[in-house]
């Protein structure tokens, strides 16, 4: 590859994920007004489109406010960092053969390093907010994060072990003739749950859990500062959207009637939904139920499923 | 160990949360709540309390008879209104006003008023820019219709002469009595 091509995939990535990002705004209302039997923004453009625009507008148009109280350098970097962490995580996602930003070897554990610096975004926030609620979202936030970044990772290595590699492009040509769905459900379901837990969204957005903390970590954030945690939110869907399709549901892999990277953006789409579906339809647990059902729940059954795994491709290997 | 830290027993409930995520995913094909306003109007019942009016007895004279009565019930004190009469004695409101941006629709107004004359009608849509606007004179109120009480006029049945109608004459009232007759 030249290294205008590697130039354009930047670009052309970065403008996609963006433009998802932003979409989203309208997919989600609409989504969640369709299963609540009402008809979400339709006025603006067709389809309501233009609500995306308008959003946009507005928030740049807010007061970019610092709270005097705030610790400033601080409170202006932290929304960057979930953003910024969340688009470097895409750059192994292997989009359609070819179409990826860098295949690196350890592909999967820098999708894990990346996902835990989003972290620093949450605790920064809150702490430099100097406000109680901000602080408490963000004491939730951390502990919440790095949990379930635990069972996120071995949730992981069912996979790894059955591919022999951390390269996203090998993962996916791995599941050429079977999904890793099939052969690692537990893995999935345990990887689906800490997915929702990292980008903190509901039913566990306990860090924001604006019935009891006003905003959570961001409850002093407004303009576009605000709307950095808000993309960074539905990039972080995307994120995790994208690695469910690449790591259990054989990434670009399909039926050769449509290309591999419609395949991919489909079954994108389809968990970006689940993801929306969720949060119409469950409440939100309580803080201490989730942590206990982290350490009690998953870590015992991800550590059963990592030793099954393990022992299989072991005697399949017939060593 | 799963019933103590999830309530209603550990694996059940995770079929109950899918469940419940289905049965959500079905109401996208269930009929929308949505009314969209300016093309789909909500259906008003005809004794919705809207905008207020006055109306006219079947003779075509204002029902009014200034008794104060509703400025006297309105909560929020946003009638106002002058008695005057005629040179026949009928009584009428010289002016009357209603200032919409102070009325709440309670329709206390209606339900005082002994002739019938001010009613709240099914009618929601008076948005203004201009707050002005909403206050409303006679001329703004008075309508060519008998509302709710097709058939009603009060000077018809009032002892009252008024020049509606002759003493005596009125309807369910008997001719006075001659008290100069001896004939019983």
């Amino acid at each position: 590859m030249s290294v205008m091509q590697h130039i354009w995939i930047v670009l052309g990535v970065l403008f996609v994920l963006l433009n998802i990002a932003a979409g989203l705004i309208w997919v989600e209302r609409r989504l969640l007004a369709l299963w609540q039997d009402r008809l979400g923004p339709n006025r603006a453009g067709p389809l309501g489109l233009f609500i995306v625009l308008a959003d946009t507008l507005k928030l740049f148009f807010k007061e970019d406010w610092i709270p005097p109280f705030a610790d400033k350098w601080i409170f202006i970097t932290a929304p960057a960092i979930v953003v910024g962490s969340v688009l470097l995580s895409f750059v192994i996602i292997p989009f359609a053969p070819g179409i990826v930003v860098a295949d690196l070897n350890i592909g999967l554990l820098f999708f894990l390093a990346m996902s835990s610096l989003g972290v620093y975004s949450i605790v920064l926030g809150g702490w430099a907010s100097n406000n109680k609620y901000a602080l408490l979202g963000a004491l939730r936030g951390a502990s919440q994060m790095i949990a379930y970044e635990v069972f996120m990772g071995l949730s992981l290595m069912g996979v790894v072990m059955l591919t022999g590699s951390f390269k996203m492009g090998a993962i996916v040509e791995a599941q050429k003739d079977m999904w890793f769905i099939v052969t690692q459900p537990v893995g999935f379901f345990v990887f689906f749950i800490a997915g929702i837990a990292e980008t903190h969204r509901l039913p566990f957005d306990i860090p924001e859990a604006e019935s009891e903390l006003i905003a959570g970590y961001h409850a002093e954030y407004s303009g576009m500062k605000f709307g950095m945690f808000f993309i960074g939110e539905y990039l972080g869907i995307t994120l995790i959207s994208a690695m469910m399709v690449a790591l259990f549901f054989g990434g670009w892999l399909g039926p050769a009637f449509l290309p591999p990277l419609a395949w991919f953006a489909l079954k994108t789409f389809f968990f970006i939904g689940v993801f929306i579906l969720l949060r119409a339809s469950l409440p939100r647990p309580r803080y201490d139920q989730l942590i206990e059902y982290g350490w009690k729940i998953l870590l015992p059954v991800v550590l059963a499923n990592l030793m099954i795994t393990g022992a299989i491709a072991l005697w399949v290997r017939g060593e | 160990m799963l019933q103590n830290i999830l309530p209603g027993g550990g694996v059940s409930l995770m079929f109950s949360n899918l469940r419940t995520m289905w049965l959500v995913f079905l109401h996208l094909f269930r009929k929308k709540e949505t009314i969209q306003y300016p093309e789909e109007k909500i259906k008003l019942h005809p004794r919705w309390r809207g905008r207020i009016v006055l109306t006219k007895d079947p003779d075509g004279g204002e029902r009014c008879v200034g008794c104060y009565l509703c400025a006297a019930a309105c909560p929020v004190d946003c009638i106002a209104l002058q008695a005057t009469e005629d040179e026949n004695g009928r009584r009428y409101p010289e002016f009357f006003r209603i200032n919409f941006s102070r009325c709440i629709f309670c329709g206390y107004c209606e339900e005082a008023c002994p002739t019938y004359a001010i009613q709240l009608i099914p009618d929601f849509e008076m948005g203004e820019y201009n707050r002005q606007n909403l206050v409303f004179e006679k001329e703004d109120l008075l309508i060519n219709s008998e509302g709710k009480y097709p058939g009603y006029n009060f000077y018809k049945v009032a002892g009252m002469e008024a020049g509606v109608k002759a003493k005596g004459k009125g309807d369910n009232e008997e001719l006075p009595v001659d008290v100069k007759s001896l004939l019983p």
